[in-house]
């Protein structure tokens, strides 16, 4: 793919290209297929199970590393829409978009790992916890952005509005982290805590899948962005085009 | 700017008063709400008085909700925001307008909502003070950040459906808040009721100072 522009008028969508994948993107998928392979043999096979947890710290691996990533893009699409409204380009569009996107994968991914432990460690799917309470009310709001985004509407005004609400993602989360916390904190413990102390295979092991799930998120979130781009500008482009071809009037009807 | 409000919550009550059709269906549904209320959770077994706060700003919620929507299905007649524009009216203005006529029938409605409870859920009003201090930052919150919302709704032609699932998750801490510091106040004990209620008031000054700094960008022609 070649380098991406952030004018809107510049190409016809004909000239788009068909696939979001490049170059470097390839290599970066390598290294998380060979990183994965390589993180859930030490996670499976070499790392030892934990003296209380037995096997069941092995999510430890996964669920971690997803949980501490989420934020990142939930604050990159409440600022990437600040700076729509700065600067009105469709490139912050597009990765206010994508971001919200990548946002819920790893938060209702951090759920589902979460359930899955919590019913191993604790015996139950789901508590009124505080944080799996405000996760699940964050995966809320982001359902809610991605719901307004897929609306059908002209793209200067989906973006204008999705940009206000984008904004508010981030605001929206930390009321809720809060009151949820402070509700909690008079039941009970906000979190359930763990003897943090890991051994050196578990370290390590652990190292290794913070940093797979590092490249996941930077890998995610670049096809997230270019293929939000691809989808504004066929979008546009189709708009201009069926437009030209009105204005030549060889087709009345603009193609449509 | 404060002029411009008086006359948009002056003619959205206005309209409401002439029509009935807010009151008439927002308020009746409320009530509806703690009748079905009363017959999924058994008022014999002593959940209904427990669940009182909380089924109380439920009923709030989901009827503001309506009135939110009103609001905004009011002006979604074509040329209507054409005209808005062309009149002049400055968008904060507009915003704290819509804001006060809705957080008005709010208040009409709590005050059904609340005979509603004492007469059907035999609630006693103990801590007035904190009652009252709740019920007024609620409201402000829940209006404020349901015209804020609403207005997507006019923007982009949304009617029922996009609404409510981006205004009940945002207004999640609101419910929780509401429902505590009621509970609080309805315990004698006042415990965190206060605390609470400084969320509630964080909260409806955060919505209303946006609404106030972004209302213009919500209602800029495409």
């Amino acid at each position: 793919m070649t380098t991406l522009t952030t004018s809107a008028n510049d190409a016809p969508a004909v000239d788009a290209p068909t696939s979001t994948g490049s170059r470097s993107t390839r290599i970066l998928g390598i290294l998380i297929l060979v990183g994965s392979a390589i993180g859930a043999y030490l996670g499976l096979v070499t790392s030892d199970a934990d003296r209380i947890q037995k096997d069941a710290v092995r999510l430890f691996y996964v669920h971690v590393p997803v949980v501490s990533l989420m934020y990142i893009p939930v604050i990159l699409c409440s600022v990437a829409s600040i700076m729509w409204l700065r600067k009105r380009t469709d490139g912050w569009d597009a990765l206010a978009s994508s971001s919200a996107e990548v946002a819920a994968v790893f938060v209702g991914l951090g759920l589902v790992t979460g359930a899955l432990w919590g019913e191993i460690t604790w015996g139950t799917y789901w508590t009124w916890d505080a944080r799996l309470t405000s996760t699940a009310l964050l995966f809320l709001l982001l359902l809610g952005y991605l719901a307004l985004r897929r609306y059908p509407a002209e793209p200067a005004a989906r973006a204008r509005v999705s940009a206000v609400v984008g904004i508010l993602l981030v605001p929206n989360a930390i009321l809720v982290h809060y009151s949820v916390s402070w509700w909690r904190s008079l039941h009970q413990d906000a979190t359930r805590g763990f003897d943090t102390t890991m051994d050196g295979n578990q370290l390590s092991t652990y190292a290794v899948a913070q940093g797979v799930f590092v490249l996941i998120l930077v890998w995610l979130s670049i096809h997230a962005y270019r293929n939000a781009w691809l989808a504004l500008r066929a979008e546009r482009g189709d708009l201009d085009l069926a437009i030209a071809r009105r204005m030549a009037d060889d087709d009345p009807t603009g193609g449509i | 700017m404060l002029a411009d409000a008086r006359l948009i919550a002056a003619k959205d009550l206005r309209i409401e008063l002439r029509s009935k059709v807010g009151l008439g269906q927002m308020v009746p549904f409320a009530v509806l709400l703690l009748v079905l209320f009363g017959l999924a959770l058994d008022p014999d077994s002593g959940v209904l008085s427990r669940a009182t706060p909380g089924l109380y700003w439920i009923a709030v919620l989901f009827s503001g909700l309506l009135a939110v929507q009103r609001a905004f299905a009011v002006e979604a007649a074509p040329g209507v925001a054409e005209a808005l524009r062309l009149s002049g009216v400055d968008p904060a203005g507009y915003f704290l307008g819509k804001f006060a006529a809705v957080a008005a029938q709010l208040v009409v409605l709590q005050m059904v909502l609340v005979v509603g409870v004492v007469v059907l859920y035999g609630a006693d009003l103990d801590g007035p003070l904190l009652l009252l201090a709740t019920a007024t930052a609620a409201t402000v919150a829940i209006a404020a950040a349901g015209t804020l919302y609403g207005v997507l709704a006019a923007g982009l032609r949304v009617r029922d459906t996009l609404v409510p699932l981006l205004l009940l998750p945002a207004l999640a801490p609101v419910l929780l808040g509401a429902t505590r510091a009621s509970e609080a106040a309805l315990d004698g004990g006042l415990g965190d009721g206060w605390g609470w209620c400084g969320l509630l008031a964080a909260f409806g000054v955060l919505y209303v100072g946006f609404g106030l700094l972004f209302f213009g960008t919500l209602l800029e022609e495409t």
